[in-house]
């Protein structure tokens, strides 16, 4: 086990349907990975095993900081560890903005109310929603609800943050401002795993890019080589058909 | 006026209305704490039927479906007459709350089932995302959800637990009901009835409405 984030031999079926065959990664601490590939290729299925909200073959074995991920005891503290956004933001409805990134810090790190008040509006104000603190998540816009979906993960302090295709669901013009802010935190030194569709973002601040299909990585390299250099005629094929539109 | 003599004999009401007020009494007693019971009971049933193991799970659903087929008149006797041939022996007040509260608890789960279910299944996944064990998921993120959308079919479930109160009368529990027919008996006079109807009436008419305007709201917000 090399990495920060260490997948060896990570199998998932549905039913019959091998969804992931076997992956092996290892991810090193403060490392930017950005995966991308096909719809249907695994790559949301992947990132949702890390912090085990699919479950996966017991052959396999993924650990995170030294802990297994597996059920029991150890899966509090990994999912304490790994910082979750999702593509339909998730954003609890019936809280306010700043109360939904109070929420876990309070009830799972045992922070006082002014501690959580403190750091959650420390966070909203890092993602630019300061004002929106107070109003409930359907009176914003879908990248500022986003937005407080990053401050809400980043209220855990968490070693590592998975986005799964964090901008799929934004009209095209909210996608820069949620960009922006996972640019910054990229530079924090925080573990980043992101699977996405935005090309421009992965070549600008991956450290390194994963192609993935059919349930398994074809290729791993720097942006440079993936973008401008493929070598597996599956990923020249994916690239060509994304970029040339 | 001879009608108004029979239906609302104003001397008849005098003489009888403390006898009824003590039968109003026991009426709502009764119906509240069945109500209250029923809640806790279901929605006990509604998370074991949901996540407990599943041989577990399949006894909360008997017992749901036993308790939803079962008419409350039989249950109420058998808890009533029955149960003291095993020893088991209650005051009609208990037997009645008995009674009520077992099939009312199967109702408001099937209630509370359907509220929970109704949370998209992302909130339950940003809550384990973020770590929260699953009393704080439950407690703190979906059944605050899941209350908003039960409350209209919970209130009227509670109606229908007010109105089955009546039932107990049948086991020699002075409520409502009961007290008017024997006022009426007393009286030679069946204006008591009408009363104890008109005071039904009163208590739940407010409610039924209140159902009707959560859901014209809730109808409305869909859209």
């Amino acid at each position: 086990m090399d990495g920060f984030v260490s997948i060896r031999n990570l199998q998932k079926f549905y039913g019959e349907f091998r969804a992931l065959k076997g992956i092996n990664l290892d991810i090193a601490e403060g490392e930017v990975i950005c995966i991308v590939g096909p719809s249907g290729s695994g790559k949301s299925t992947l990132i949702r095993c890390i912090n085990r909200l699919e479950s996966f073959e017991d052959t396999s074995e993924i650990v995170v900081d030294g802990i297994p991920v597996m059920p029991g005891k150890s899966l509090a503290k990994v999912r304490a560890e790994v910082g979750m956004v999702f593509q339909s933001f998730n954003l609890f409805p019936h809280l306010t903005v700043r109360r939904n990134v109070m929420l876990a810090p309070s009830r799972v790190r045992g922070l006082s109310t002014t501690e959580a008040t403190d750091r959650a509006n420390f966070l909203l104000e890092r993602v630019g929603i300061s004002e929106q603190a107070d109003k409930y998540p359907e009176h914003l816009s879908g990248g500022q609800q986003q937005r407080v979906a990053i401050a809400r993960a980043l209220a855990m302090e968490p070693r590592v943050m998975l986005f799964d295709e964090p901008t799929s669901a934004l009209d095209p013009e909210m996608v820069g401002e949620v960009l922006d802010v996972m640019k910054d935190l990229a530079g924090t030194g925080v573990t980043m795993i992101v699977v996405t569709h935005e090309m421009g973002f992965a070549r600008q601040v991956a450290d390194r890019v994963i192609f993935m299909d059919g349930g398994e990585v074809i290729e791993t390299g720097k942006p440079d080589e993936i973008f401008s250099n493929p070598k597996e005629p599956r990923t020249q094929n994916f690239l060509s058909a994304v970029l040339n539109h | 006026m001879e009608i108004i003599d029979t239906f609302f004999n104003v001397e008849v009401l005098l003489r009888t209305y403390p006898l009824m007020l003590k039968g109003l009494w026991i009426t709502i007693k009764l119906g509240v704490v069945s109500i209250i019971a029923g809640l806790a009971l279901g929605l006990v049933l509604a998370l074991i039927r949901l996540y407990a193991a599943p041989p577990v799970q399949l006894l909360a659903r008997i017992y749901i479906d036993v308790f939803r087929s079962l008419p409350l008149l039989v249950l109420l006797i058998i808890v009533y007459y029955a149960l003291p041939f095993v020893g088991i022996s209650m005051s009609s007040f208990w037997s009645a709350m008995v009674a009520l509260t077992l099939v009312s608890g199967a109702y408001t789960a099937e209630i509370f089932r359907a509220g929970i279910q109704a949370i998209p299944k992302g909130q339950f996944e940003a809550s384990q995302a973020l770590g929260l064990g699953y009393r704080h998921m439950m407690v703190d993120v979906i059944l605050p959800q899941a209350v908003k959308i039960v409350i209209p079919p919970l209130t009227n479930n509670s109606i229908n637990v007010v109105k089955d109160t009546a039932l107990a009368s049948v086991v020699a529990m002075p409520d409502l009901l009961k007290q008017a027919t024997q006022a009426q008996a007393l009286a030679a006079n069946p204006s008591p009835l009408i009363l104890a109807a008109a005071i039904y009436v009163t208590i739940l008419w407010p409610l039924v409405a209140a159902v009707s305007r959560m859901e014209r709201r809730i109808g409305a917000g869909e859209r």
